[in-house]
């Protein structure tokens, strides 16, 4: 019945798998292949190819706004690349805590840590907004940053630990006999053999800060510090006419790059850090 | 501290059981300094808030004079008189009872198809997993937007082959919904990829064994795929539920921001954040978070609950 079993059940396999296949990237497709098209077909002749290659909805699209897309796209990798910064650096640290660490109250702060997992982030959402109004930070990237630094992505704390538990206590206790302190055997053992996490750690923050939407939109008002979501969020309120149909697909298609190449680059991590994440609960 | 002192340090004397007192002192001041950002966070960014966001709920705030005590009165006019708020339930749970259980069927149906197969797997586990990875992001947003638009992708397709001119789904109360629904049934690929990794754990010879006593296909899946898979269910299940009660960005989008047409797609989230950001009652939206936080709690206890008659894990089991 398994692997092998009969052409009959192998062609409907095949047959569904392709149909599934199709239906996933004919939205994206299409999307891309709009964004090549002159403005009135869009709408007018949504299933013709494009003549040719034409870019200029590229061009109109970056300027259509007040600010330059520029400007959104240095906003969204300062903030997503200080994100990941953040994140690895707090949560490796918690991380190695729980890990490898005996003090006091370990299991208890263990247990919080998964809670929080669990809590939420509505609850949240109206004190810390009022936190940062009051510290002035509304306006400003500070309240999309500071609280990685402070490893609030529990779930990447929870990756980590489990990954530094399985790497052998017996290098450690190499190092200890050698005379290595923690900060040592953390800085120079244990990160340099956790590449495989931190590196699923680093694509997830960045995918998930690149793509964060509501953040921005309660933190950030003023169009300079806009980032690309907010942007293209401005943008549909802004073309309720069909003439900016184009820039618009051509600056959502765009904004999907960064992503599609960290998908393409990092495929195998990605998938397993899907898995891994799941499975080891 | 001392308790551990008195266990292990014994009888020792005095200047060796300094010595350990200083060491376990040493090992809890290391140990809380890895710890201090994460302590920070934890009560800085989510304990605190969490008990400010409790307390909040409680009262009138406005942003612009102090929070006023107001007792239970925001909870009695959510549960007894917030007429959008209980519309905007019944659109999250039509989300959440329609969209989880679709999403997790095709994820774990294509999953099964693909664990059997043998050629193009890495291209179609690859295929299937993009939307997820790109879902969450504005432009797709826009782009499901334009797709069930009165002259979207959808529309032509459906006056090609049948010949009807469709509605603009999007823009038609009776449908928007569905549009959302639709994309997060689109977005199976995580769910799916963890169903194939616990496919592969469910031991080969197992199928062989029955398969040799005549089980059909379909017996084989009731008696052998699902009883072994069902806590990778369970756990997809509830992980999905809780994501599917906290969606926003995708009805922020489809909807305009305000949840229309007609409010049918008023999701609770985004009904909380215009009562927060919009109207400014960051009181009543307090509440309304802690009566979300009430609402996964109750539905992830049930599922607990149910668990026990379905989900078997094999060292119980055995």
């Amino acid at each position: 019945m398994r692997k092998g079993s009969s052409l009959r059940s192998q062609i409907f396999r095949h047959t569904v798998l392709f149909c599934a296949a199709t239906v996933m990237l004919v939205p994206l497709l299409w999307l891309v292949m709009s964004t090549f098209k002159p403005d009135n077909l869009i709408m007018s002749e949504p299933l013709r190819l494009p003549d040719e290659l034409d870019f200029s909805a590229y061009v109109k699209g970056w300027t259509a706004l007040r600010v330059s897309f520029t400007t959104f796209y240095l906003n969204s990798f300062l903030i997503a690349g200080l994100a990941v910064v953040g994140n690895l650096a707090a949560c490796s640290l918690t991380a190695y805590a729980f890990a490898r660490l005996q003090f006091w109250g370990r299991r208890y702060w263990f247990a919080l840590m998964l809670a929080t997992l669990m809590l939420p982030y509505q609850v949240t959402l109206v004190p810390q907004y009022i936190l940062f109004l009051k510290l002035g930070w509304v306006n400003t990237f500070l309240p999309l940053i500071v609280p990685k630094f402070l490893a609030v992505d529990a779930f990447f704390i929870f990756l980590m630990v489990q990954f530094f538990r399985g790497v052998p206590r017996e290098i450690d206790e190499a190092a200890i006999m050698d005379g290595c302190g923690p900060w040592r055997i953390y800085w120079k053992i244990m990160l340099p053999l956790s590449t495989p996490v931190l590196a699923t750690a680093a694509i997830f923050s960045f995918i998930w800060t690149y793509d964060d939407f509501l953040g921005p939109l309660i933190y950030l008002n003023d169009m300079r510090t806009y980032t690309v979501p907010l942007a293209l969020r401005s943008f549909v309120d802004s073309s309720g006419g069909e003439s900016l149909y184009g820039p618009l697909f051509a600056m959502s298609a765009l904004s999907l790059v960064p992503v599609f190449v960290v998908f393409l680059a990092f495929q195998r991590l990605i998938i397993r850090g899907v898995a891994l994440g799941a499975l080891k609960r | 501290m001392a308790v551990e002192a008195n266990t292990t340090g014994g009888w020792s004397l005095p200047s060796s059981r300094e010595s350990w007192i200083v060491r376990a002192f040493r090992r809890n001041v290391t140990g809380y300094m890895f710890l201090s950002l994460w302590l920070i966070g934890f009560f800085g960014l989510t304990l605190g808030p969490a008990l400010a966001s409790l307390y909040l709920s409680f009262t009138d705030y406005d942003l612009l004079t102090p929070p006023q005590w107001s007792g239970l009165k925001n909870y009695e006019y959510a549960l007894f008189h917030d007429q959008r708020l209980w519309h905007s339930l019944s659109v999250t749970f039509n989300y959440v009872l329609w969209g989880v259980p679709l999403r997790l069927a095709v994820a774990l149906g294509l999953a099964i198809i693909l664990d059997r197969s043998v050629r193009g797997v890495a291209f179609y586990r690859a295929a299937f997993y993009l939307p997820s990875l790109l879902g969450a992001s504005v432009a797709i947003a826009v782009m499901w937007r334009q797709l069930f638009g009165a002259d979207g992708l959808i529309n032509s397709l459906l006056f090609v082959v049948t010949g009807i001119q469709g509605p603009s789904w999007v823009s038609n109360p009776n449908y928007a919904l569905w549009t959302l629904v639709a994309l997060t049934i689109w977005q199976f690929g995580s769910p799916m990829i963890i169903f194939l990794a616990g496919l592969r754990q469910i031991p080969q010879d197992l199928y062989e064994a029955a398969s040799m006593d005549g089980a059909s296909g379909w017996r084989q899946f009731r008696k052998i795929t699902l009883p072994l898979l069902a806590p990778v269910i369970f756990f997809n299940l509830v992980l999905q539920t809780i994501e599917a009660f906290k969606a926003f960005t995708q009805a922020y989008i489809v909807s305009g921001g305000l949840g229309g047409p007609v409010n049918s797609t008023l999701f609770y989230t985004l009904n909380l954040y215009l009562e927060a950001f919009a109207n400014f009652r960051m009181g009543y939206a307090s509440t309304l978070a802690w009566i979300l936080l009430v609402i996964i709690g109750i539905f992830t206890t049930l599922a607990f609950w149910t668990s026990k008659y379905w989900v078997y894990y094999e060292d119980e089991s055995r």
